[in-house]
């Protein structure tokens, strides 16, 4: 009977001393000594993640001893989006809107229903809004929303059928039109016909824009995502161009999301859910306040007030009810924003 | 595009001096706007920095991967093309057989069809929402945005050169030589190498050079299966547009630059084959 | 062309060839075919004529044809002045018409816009004349001219090179005007080559998607090409929509293709020229 209880009891030690250990520091052996994430964003983020996938590197290996390595693809947020549901074996995705995001559910059940509560706020771990960047000196005198839609102004946007951020523009001035002082539906669709009838280019990507009216001088105002104004502000166009920040605009949240169908096939689920959440770290936050986005983290975004303008923000949920009806309203084939070219002609 | 290497004969019947002069100028006012402005433009943008900056970009780990996979789609790619475009032509050169029209018209297909449409339809067979692509995918085996997507792109858009090169020699070609050489005894393989392939050598340089240029400077195709992956599915064409993209115009340009000196190899490469063949 | 028997090779050769074609060209294109029958009459009737779509296709025939035409022009002149004169340089000439085929169409796309965007050096010439050529429907036909004008020199100029002299001097003899010349004896020679350098210009510059993105300004109904609604569609996830036009676009490839392969065959029937 003894050496039963014996063995039993030497069992049942070993077992929680086991246990024990993989609680504590050094890491599972069952984890393998490098693992490669495909992380799938859209174009104006690759200097963030070039910064950023570094930080995470030699933050996991501190944690657990494993390298990671980060494979990053860039592109138009609708384009990034489709190559994922196409096969692009993505572990995580970084893309524009929710939108884009949620086609991995429409369209391929690749991410679960309610994706977007697993993370904070919206899964969105840093944010950014949409304003005005002018030639130095502003010969125009933009101030507003309403300025754009005067005559002799040239705009420059691009293309919100197939650009995440040309999505962001429409709507925030959309909404700006609905709720100045006697706005109303018909007012806001007369007042986009004359912003987008001052459009004289209308690339398909952000990028496409930006070097349209930085390079190749068109346009007197270009619609552009607020890192990208201060990166051409500060770097690019140093010196040529300046911000206007207009008297409202949208808050524009850039979701991430794991994509449960590839990390699972991968066996990259752990880290890959690390990587986003470290998103939301300190350091995190840091880095995304470097290159121009609106950190979540009150701390950070205090150390960087400064940089970002007073700005009123509307949300999509709050002004539109979120993508699903905006999409359908405005960019879906026949929608306000197709009837809009097709009654110019 | 192959053409005679005959020089054009002394004709006794011409136009007067001052119109054959208008003629040449204004062809060569044309060309000069139309062609070598162009051409120019590449080089003057890319060295706008200084030959210090085009180095740099030029050195690039970036450039420098996508330099590598666009070498490593071209090795595969051209020998490919070269079995088949010898296959095709031999084929429809020499034998009168059902359905040769409809394969001549399939050679030639890739030429008209839109570049896009090719990689979508790549996308449309091997993507995970394609025919193919589910069950391929379930297997490990990814097509479309990896390296084999983009190889079977470029194969697609590439497949007519070296068929169309040596099929049009080979049709102003006899097979006298052929037969002599088989009623001698010799085998069907040795007179290939010794009869066949010596006759038609220039055409096929000449293909094969056209095929790889086409090969290392496809962009739609390839744009829409690529994936756009740093490091790795990333090809020398779409470098300058990423390059584009990121404000790096002098890079951008520099990368193009490359290319551009590749097609200039290309032309003077043909400039010899028509030479030596014309011999 | 030898009796199926006296050549080795016919089962190899005709195994390869329609391997290749079979895997790498018909198979992928069948998918195409598979996909739009899924739609339905009504459905692909209503993806096809809507306006925006209506629009992407007048623009890239309209733009296609003003193309092909202005390259059977200047192509004719290139040609002409490479067959007939001799003069310094022309070697170097000769060999540079085929630059459009060699370079990669992104590289073109890019050096053009530079040129022709307001703020490069033929853009500002031109909108000192107030003609906007990026980014308007004109930036369009310029980068699908450019693409395309070596198929109409080539296609000529072997024709011009082998033309008897003795037709021309018969004329001469018999009174006729250098000019009259060319529109009765040597035009109607030209005339198949001329076709069929005129159509696989035509058939090159509809599909033509590399060089017009960067130069096209890319507006709905404005100077956004078929290729690129394409893309667009596929953007919005709307299969349906980019598979529709893509059919329509690979027909008209295909009629285009008979047409030269017509063309072709009326023309080596009188001239035993041929092009690619």
């Amino acid at each position: 009977m003894v050496p039963r209880i014996l063995i039993l009891g030497a069992v049942a030690v070993a077992v929680l001393a086991s246990e024990a250990s993989r609680a504590g520091e050094p890491p599972a052996p069952a984890r393998p000594e490098k693992v490669v994430l495909l992380n799938v964003s859209y174009d104006p983020t690759r200097e963030l993640y070039a910064e950023y996938d570094a930080a995470f590197a030699r933050h996991w290996e501190a944690q657990t001893g494993q390298k990671v390595e980060i494979k990053q693809s860039h592109g138009g947020s609708g384009k990034q989006a489709r190559a994922v549901i196409d096969g692009l074996e993505a572990d995580v995705v970084t893309l524009a809107l929710a939108w884009d995001v949620d086609a991995l559910r429409r369209e391929a059940e690749l991410i679960p229903e309610g994706w977007q509560q697993r993370l904070p706020q919206n899964s969105a771990p840093y944010t950014s809004t949409i304003v005005f960047v002018v030639r130095k000196g502003n010969p125009k005198q933009i101030r507003d929303w309403g300025d754009l839609g005067r005559e002799g102004v040239s705009v420059i946007t691009p293309n919100p059928k197939t650009s995440g951020g040309a999505r962001w523009n429409y709507l925030a001035a959309w909404h700006w039109a609905l709720e100045r002082p006697g706005g109303d539906e018909q007012k806001a669709r007369d007042f986009i016909a004359r912003l987008f009838g001052n459009v004289p280019v209308l690339d398909t990507g952000a990028r496409g824009s930006t070097t349209t009216f930085a390079e190749r001088n068109i346009g007197d105002v270009l619609i552009a995502w607020e890192n990208e104004a201060f990166l051409l502000e500060r770097d690019i166009a140093r010196g040529k161009v300046e911000i206007v920040v207009p008297s409202s605009s949208i808050l524009a949240e850039p979701p991430v999301a794991i994509v449960d169908r590839y990390v699972d096939k991968h066996g990259t689920r752990e880290v890959a859910e690390a990587y986003l959440r470290y998103l939301y770290s300190d350091e995190g936050q840091e880095i995304v306040a470097r290159h121009y986005y609106r950190p979540r983290s009150k701390r950070v975004m205090a150390r960087h007030a400064e940089q970002f303008a007073k700005v009123k923000l509307f949300t999509i949920d709050q002004a539109f009810g979120g993508w699903e009806q905006a999409q359908r309203k405005h960019f879906d084939t026949g929608g306000v924003f197709d009837q809009l070219y097709e009654s110019k002609r | 595009m192959a053409r005679s290497g005959r020089r054009a004969s002394e004709r006794v019947v011409t136009e007067s001096p001052g119109v054959r002069r208008l003629l040449i100028g204004a062809a060569m006012v044309f060309l000069t706007l139309f062609l070598f402005a162009p051409l120019a433009a590449v080089f003057v943008n890319a060295f706008r920095a200084g030959a210090g900056a085009y180095a740099a970009a030029v050195a690039d780990p970036g450039t420098r991967e996508a330099i590598g996979l666009t070498l490593l789609v071209a090795a595969i790619v051209v020998p490919l093309n070269l079995v088949f475009g010898l296959a095709a032509a031999w084929l429809i050169a020499k034998f009168s057989f059902r359905g040769k029209g409809a394969m001549v018209t399939l050679i030639d297909l890739p030429f008209s069809i839109s570049p896009v449409i090719a990689g979508l339809v790549f996308v449309l067979l091997f993507g995970r929402q394609g025919t193919l692509g589910p069950w391929l995918l379930e297997r490990g085996v990814q097509i479309v945005f990896a390296v084999p997507g983009i190889v079977l792109a470029t194969l697609f858009v590439t497949l007519p050169f070296v068929a169309r090169e040596v099929l049009a020699q080979m049709q102003t070609q006899g097979s006298e030589e052929e037969e002599a050489a088989l009623t001698l005894g010799a085998g069907g393989w040795r007179m290939f190498w010794s009869i066949t392939l010596p006759k038609v050598r220039w055409s096929l340089l000449y293909g094969i050079v056209l095929c790889n240029a086409r090969a290392m400077g496809e962009f739609g195709a390839v744009s829409v299966v690529s994936g756009l992956i740093r490091g790795e599915t990333i090809t020398v064409p779409l470098q300058v547009e990423i390059l584009y993209n990121e404000y790096q115009f002098v890079a951008a340009f520099a990368v193009a630059s490359l290319l551009t000196l590749l097609a200039l190899l290309t032309l003077a490469a043909r400039r010899f084959v028509e030479a030596r063949s014309a011999r | 062309m030898t009796r199926r028997g006296v050549l080795p090779g016919f089962g190899l050769s005709l195994g390869i060839s329609w391997l290749f074609l079979g895997l790498v060209v018909l198979l992928p294109l069948s998918g195409i075919f598979l996909r739009s029958f899924e739609l339905g009459w009504g459905d692909f009737w209503r993806l096809i004529s809507d306006p925006r779509t209506l629009a992407a296709l007048r623009l890239s025939f309209g733009a296609a044809l003003a193309a092909a035409v202005f390259d059977l022009f200047f192509g004719l002149l290139v040609a002409w002045v490479l067959a007939r004169y001799r003069f310094p340089g022309r070697g170097l000439v000769d060999a540079s018409v085929d630059l459009p085929f060699a370079l990669p169409t992104a590289v073109a796309g890019l050096t053009l816009t530079a040129l022709y965007a307001p703020s490069g050096l033929f853009g500002a010439a031109f909108g000192l004349l107030g003609i906007q050529v990026a980014f308007a429907p004109l930036g369009i036909v310029v980068a699908m001219a450019f693409v395309s004008l070596p198929f109409v020199v080539r296609t000529a100029q072997p024709v011009l090179e082998e033309l008897d002299p003795a037709l021309e001097e018969a004329a001469a003899v018999l009174g006729a005007t250098r000019w009259q010349t060319f529109r009765k004896v040597i035009l109607p020679n030209l005339l198949p080559a001329l076709l069929t350098g005129f159509a696989l210009a035509l058939a090159r510059a509809i599909g033509e998607y590399g060089s017009i993105v960067f130069i096209s300004g890319n507006m709905p109904m404005r100077t956004e090409i078929a290729p690129l609604l394409i893309v667009t569609r596929l953007e919005q996830y709307d299969y349906a929509g980019a598979t529709a036009l893509a059919l329509v676009m690979l027909v008209v490839a295909f009629v285009l293709l008979l047409a030269i392969n017509l063309l072709q065959r009326w023309s080596r029937k009188r001239h035993g020229a041929h092009v690619l």
